[in-house]
């Protein structure tokens, strides 16, 4: 890779691939598995390429316009029949489809092996589309010519794993094709790194051929290492190709869908041709069936394939259509109900309704107990990203229709006459598209008898605005999922305010709080502005809102709360001042480095740690926060013998001790380390790494921020450069860097045990090896301390002085106090390569994977010390971007927590 | 000289105002708009304003220079309409390259004029290019919804033959203006980066859409974001929207573009909604107080004037955006 590339690579976070029909779509890192649908293609859907035979344009228009109702947020488009003129069919269908609004708002992908439809697409769509694919096939000129029409049109591009020998096959095949594609893309033809989304071939597994096995694990291992190398890029594919061989068998086909999506997503594969009809929720898999399918996606065992095709046999005649189990009908009530809607299954719903009717007293109560209960389990499946959007939207419908059977018994439950108690405007902000809980309330709402005004999702503030005015209603509820709404939020309580209305706002969502509803959107608005985060407690809120008697008081206390909410978080920051970058430099903290203790380390460059024996680790382990994780408070030993929580503690202490000896025993999580010793010095608050002893060539600089609170007089304002001999001072200082990780194995264990609904132990694991990765770093530090620098070869402290960290030196992370900056842990993965040495891998939040990981810097004065940087300010900022080479809106983004409100 | 992308660090720039209701006042008659070099030309000609810079070049001119007084730094060419589709309405599609040539000459003279009194402020010549007067990504057949007018090939050789002519007649900048069919507006940008690819220039591009009713898209149906997400692909100097709506009724969209996109912004919205007569009376003092609303939320870096505007306008705007410094990038 040359060094343009790297820079990208260390320094900038994931960029947006943005697209656009009539609407945008942009797809951030945050953004949850983009669904692309599928039967608009001649390949794949007989039934589409008849209609295009017959050219019946209006029913293929219906085809299309079912997978957008139905959640697909692309449209792949595809004429390649030798049966038809490709090229004006794809002319024809497209002009069609961009006169029909409800389809063309979402983009459409161009799909064609012939250059020529491809060329043809593009001439007629006014939107951002992605082309699928180009690639290596045909050399260099050709990719690079084609790509380079696809940038003068403005599309994204899919880029196969196939190159002039043919398609890519195996791990090193994918990653050496999807580089050298990268390569010329980003290099030659300036191709936003961003709009490359790479399909790594998804193959059949489970075919009986050995040369098979590997299909499904390559294409996860080669997914994980082009997110992870090759920056921005996403992955997409095909997924139905992985189970081909068990054609006919849908049980098992589902399964390995959901298997193979669960692994691909959590490796980085983030777009995908998914059928939602042939998917299982990963969670409600039996758990033989599981681990039948998991042996084959995952090559766990040799004979796994054997294995999954006699236990076919068994479930062969459970296969959704042919066979339906109904074993589920047998649970509980609530137990069905959840299922129902767990797995979009209507066909029952009246029955179940009508049971659940006769069992309450009123019949709203279904509603607020029954149905509530089911949808969140939908709720928590999707956030753990086990269940997807076609899913969800199902639950929904199973939902909708549940509450229609009952709307009638509610009406009729209502006093006659009644006037409506309230009218109130619902909306998804701008942006936005996930209202699962905002019709809950609507819902919910609505059957208090309030009259529901919903605007839907992604509104326009401006029309919301306009809505209320017309509507006259009498509270506005907003609702949002991802961050970005928060602002939208804010921006819309300003334009109330401006704008002179006086009704309550009601703030909902996933990403709300009541700390910033407090902070940010209070006091933007001086009328009420509440923060409601589930549909039960809506209706109190509403009810207190607008009753006439006590609306007045209940108000008045409400913006007192949210004052004091406010005045607390504030209270830290506020009536803080700061000196300027400059100042703070000027009062850096100073050591007297002339006839100082500046150790040489005995050893320079970097070492690896493989499979390192945990045994070893177990005596460093600082078990109070162990404790904290599960939510017991008190200091390791003393919480066993607390009184209060004494008894819990040693149940949960012995569970713990179980569990880490059949860890430990069985090698089920392996440990990895990497870390290195380098020369170095500090220029400014910069903390150059050089390549060898001469000190000549700088091989990564360290960027480190600087206090800038104000501080008493004489108190000094530190960075981390200021440990660090200056290179003015002519002295040979140096600086190590790590990471430790036990996490390798944590996943698959806690997957194992959340199939077989193990919750707690799959907790455990997971908070084990986090103690374990601690443990790893402190005993690291302590061989560093006494070998590898050596400047403390006599040190013998206790683990219980470890912990009170009274040694000499310091082993600050990235993302903690005395250096939140998390991008520095890219200048870390860089200098010790990390990622090639252990496998540790940077998400693209920059957080650690596997998740039990610790990354860090060492400092070996004496004088270096522990500190938090506290606030900063914008000179500050601006200085950072600068000598990180990073554009403002990037760092911003990177330091937003640690920016002070000017 | 400083660099356009140098002053628009530093401050808001003005754009001019409408050339149409400048020439409106003129009153030319058909005689006029024929001068002597279209006399005998078999249709009528009153009404292409473009066709000016050739038979009245002193008018046009003179409405370039009493812009530049006003304040503008960057004029538009003459040029809305001067594309072959356009143009083939009045059989003079030969004309196009000297349509623009010498509309490109005229307000560069105009600038030269001024910058010899005032020396220390750059002006520009933007290179005015409309939509032309069909869609590629509509059907003008409400029976035949597949039916499309015009190509992308047409749209993109007719942009090309026009931005050529601009080029030789000098203009500073590209203006792709009105886009009121996004289609038609990827056509001009890829004529325009192949032109620039072929000739080795570096000349900057100015993008301006337009949003058409309340609803808040375009003609084409896209939202503002979704407008910019698909002119995106090339570099642009500037997004903005201009035409058929008010400075107001603009500010929605402009808060799009200056929280989303990383180029600056520009605005040039007409003198208000027209009134029952078709005319704009939307005063240079109400104007100016609404495009106060842009600055004062820093949601501009360009600004100027569309239909109904004079330089009394622009006079208004360019005092009052003076006082303010513009959107951050």
């Amino acid at each position: 890779m040359n060094p343009v590339q790297e820079q990208a690579l260390y320094t900038a976070p994931q960029k947006p691939l943005r697209l656009s029909g009539l609407e945008p779509l942009v797809v951030t890192a945050e953004s949850n598995f983009i669904n692309v649908g599928e039967r608009t293609n001649v390949a794949g859907s007989r039934k589409f390429l008849r209609l295009i035979k017959e050219a019946k344009f209006d029913e293929a228009l219906s085809i299309a316009r079912d997978q957008v109702t139905g959640g697909a947020q692309i449209l792949d488009v595809n004429m390649d029949d030798g049966l038809i003129d490709g090229k004006q069919a794809m002319i024809t269908f497209l002009n069609r489809l961009a006169a029909e609004p409800d389809i063309a708002r979402i983009p459409i992908m161009i799909d064609s092996s012939k250059w020529e439809i491809i060329e043809a697409g593009l001439q007629v769509v006014q939107g951002k589309c992605v082309v699928n694919s180009i690639s290596l096939k045909e050399g260099p000129e050709v990719f690079i010519r084609q790509a380079s029409l696809i940038r003068r049109y403005g599309a994204a591009v899919i880029i196969m794993a196939f190159d002039e020998q043919g398609q890519a096959d195996n791990l090193e095949r994918r990653i050496e094709i999807a580089k050298r594609s990268y390569e010329l893309l980003v290099n030659e033809v300036h191709f936003p790194p961003e709009d490359i989304i790479f399909d790594l071939n998804i193959f059949p597994v489970a075919t009986g051929m050995e040369e098979h096995r590997r299909n499904a694990l390559d294409f996860i291992e080669a997914t994980r290492w082009v997110r992870s190398h090759l920056p921005h890029v996403h992955v997409s594919g095909g997924v139905s190709n992985v189970s081909f061989s068990f054609r006919g068998n849908n049980t098992v086909r589902e399964a390995m869908h959901s298997v193979f999506l669960y692994h691909a997503i959590e490796a980085g594969m983030n777009i995908g041709i998914v059928n939602p009809t042939m998917l299982e929720v990963y969670d409600t898999i039996p758990q033989d069936l599981l681990e039948h399918v998991e042996d084959v996606i995952l090559d766990r065992r040799s004979d796994a394939t054997e294995r999954l095709l006699t236990f076919a046999e068994t479930v062969k005649g459970h296969a959704k259509k042919s066979q339906v189990d109904l074993s589920w009908r047998d649970g509980s009530l609530q137990d069905r109900i959840s299922h129902a809607l767990v797995k979009g299954i209507d066909e029952f719903v009246e029955a179940d309704m009508e049971t659940a009717r006769q069992l309450v007293d009123r019949p709203i109560q279904v509603i607020e107990g029954y149905l509530m209960n089911g949808m969140n389990t939908v709720g928590d499946l999707f956030g753990s990203g086990k269940m997807f959007l076609p899913q969800v939207v199902k639950s929904a419908r199973v939902m909708k229709k549940a509450v229609a059977y009952l709307l009638p018994y509610i009406e009729a439950d209502k006093a006659d006459g009644v006037q409506s108690a309230g009218k109130i405007l619902l909306a998804t902000v701008k942006g936005d598209v996930h209202d699962i809980g905002k019709n809950i309330v609507s819902v919910v709402l609505a059957c208090n008898n309030y009259e529901i005004v919903d605007l839907g999702v992604m509104v326009p503030p401006e029309k919301i605005i306009a809505a209320a005015r017309e509507a006259q209603v009498d509270i506005i509820g907003l609702s949002g999922l991802i961050t970005p709404s928060l602002d939208e939020m804010v921006h819309l309580a300003q334009e109330m305010q401006r704008q002179d209305f006086s009704v309550p706002l009601l703030i909902g969502g996933a990403t709300t709080s009541k700390a910033h509803t407090a902070v940010k959107i209070d006091p933007e608005y001086e009328h009420a502005v509440i923060h409601v985060n589930d549909a039960s407690r809506a209706v109190t809120v509403v009810g207190d809102l607008l009753s006439a008697t006590t609306s007045t008081n209940y108000i008045k206390a409400l913006k007192e709360d949210y004052h004091k909410v406010r005045e607390g978080f504030l209270s830290r920051s506020q009536k803080k001042t700061y000196l300027s970058l400059a100042a703070a430099r000027s009062n850096a903290y100073k050591i007297e480095w002339a006839g100082t203790d500046i150790p040489v380390p005995r050893s320079l460059g970097t070492q690896v740690l493989k499979d390192f024996p945990l045994e070893k680790l177990v005596p460093y382990i600082d078990w109070t926060p162990f404790f904290r994780t599960w939510e017991l408070h008190g200091k390791y030993p003393g919480i066993l013998s607390d009184k209060k929580v004494g008894a819990q503690a040693q149940e949960l202490w012995e569970d713990a001790q179980r569990l880490l000896a059949e860890v430990v025993e069985k090698k089920l999580l392996r440990a990895k380390a990497v870390f290195g010793i380098f020369p170095a010095n500090s220029v400014g608050d910069d903390i150059e790494v050089y390549t060898d002893t001469t000190r000549t060539a700088v091989q990564e600089t360290f960027v480190t921020l600087r206090q800038q609170r104000t501080r008493k007089a004489g108190v000094s304002y530190l960075a981390l450069a200021d440990f660090i001999a200056p290179k003015t001072t002519g002295f040979a200082d140096h600086i190590g860097a790590f990471c430790v990780s036990a996490g390798f194995g944590t996943a698959e264990l806690a997957a194992a045990y959340e199939a077989a609904h193990d919750d707690y132990n799959a907790l455990m694991i997971k908070a084990l090896a986090d103690r374990l990765a601690e443990a790893f770093a402190e005993y690291l530090h302590a061989q560093v301390r006494r070998e590898h620098w050596g400047y403390a070869p006599e040190e013998s402290y206790e683990n219980e002085a470890l912990i009170r960290e009274a040694y000499r030196g310091i082993r600050p992370a990235p993302g903690y106090p005395a250096c939140p900056d998390h991008t520095e842990k890219q200048t870390i993965w860089k200098l010790l390569e990390v990622s090639e040495q252990i496998g540790v891998t940077l998400t693209d939040s920059l957080a650690m994977w596997p998740a039990a990981s610790v990354s860090g810097y060492y400092f070996a004065h004496k004088q270096a010390k522990y500190f938090g940087l506290g606030k900063i300010t914008e000179d500050q900022l601006l200085d950072f971007a600068d000598r990180k080479k990073m554009n403002l809106a990037t760092a911003t983004k990177w330091l937003r927590p640690q920016l002070a409100d000017s | 000289m400083e660099t356009i992308q140098e002053q628009l660090t530093r401050k808001i720039l003005v754009l001019d105002g409408a050339m149409g209701t400048m020439i409106q006042r003129c009153d030319f008659t058909e005689a006029d708009f024929r001068g002597s070099r279209y006399k005998d030309h078999p249709l009528p000609l009153k009404g292409n304003n473009d066709l000016l810079s050739i038979t009245q070049p002193d008018a046009i001119r003179d409405i370039h220079r009493q812009y530049l007084e006003a304040g503008a730094d960057i004029i538009e060419t003459n040029t809305f309409s001067s594309n072959r589709i356009a143009m083939e309405d009045y059989s003079l599609e030969d004309q196009v390259y000297d349509l623009n040539y010498q509309s490109a000459k005229i307000a560069k003279e105009a600038i030269q004029e001024i910058v010899e009194q005032h020396p220390e402020t750059p002006r520009f010549v933007a290179g005015s290019i409309g939509p032309t007067n069909r869609t590629a990504s509509m059907s003008p057949d409400v029976n035949d919804p597949g039916f499309r007018a015009v190509t992308f090939a047409t749209l993109k050789a007719a942009y090309k033959e026009q931005a050529t002519a601009l080029v030789d007649g000098g203009v500073d900048l590209f203006l792709v203006e009105t886009v009121f069919d996004t289609l038609n507006a990827k056509a001009a940008l890829f004529a325009l980066e192949e032109l620039k690819e072929e000739r080795g220039l570096d000349t900057p591009v100015m993008i301006s859409g337009t949003i058409t009713d309340a609803s808040g898209r375009t003609l084409s149906g896209q939202t503002a974001e979704a407008f910019l997400i698909s002119v995106s692909h090339v570099p642009l100097l500037s997004i903005g929207f201009n035409c058929a709506l008010g400075a107001a009724q603009l500010t929605p969209y402009l808060e799009v573009l200056a929280k989303k996109s990383v180029n600056f912004v520009s605005a040039h919205p007409n003198a208000g909604l027209p009134n029952a007569f078709g005319a704009y009376d939307e005063t240079p003092e109400q104007m100016a107080a609404q495009i106060r609303q842009y600055v004062d939320k820093q949601l501009v870096n360009i600004v100027g004037g569309c239909c109904g505007t004079t330089p009394a306008h622009i006079q208004a705007i360019a005092q009052l955006v003076a006082q303010y410094s513009p959107r951050k990038i």
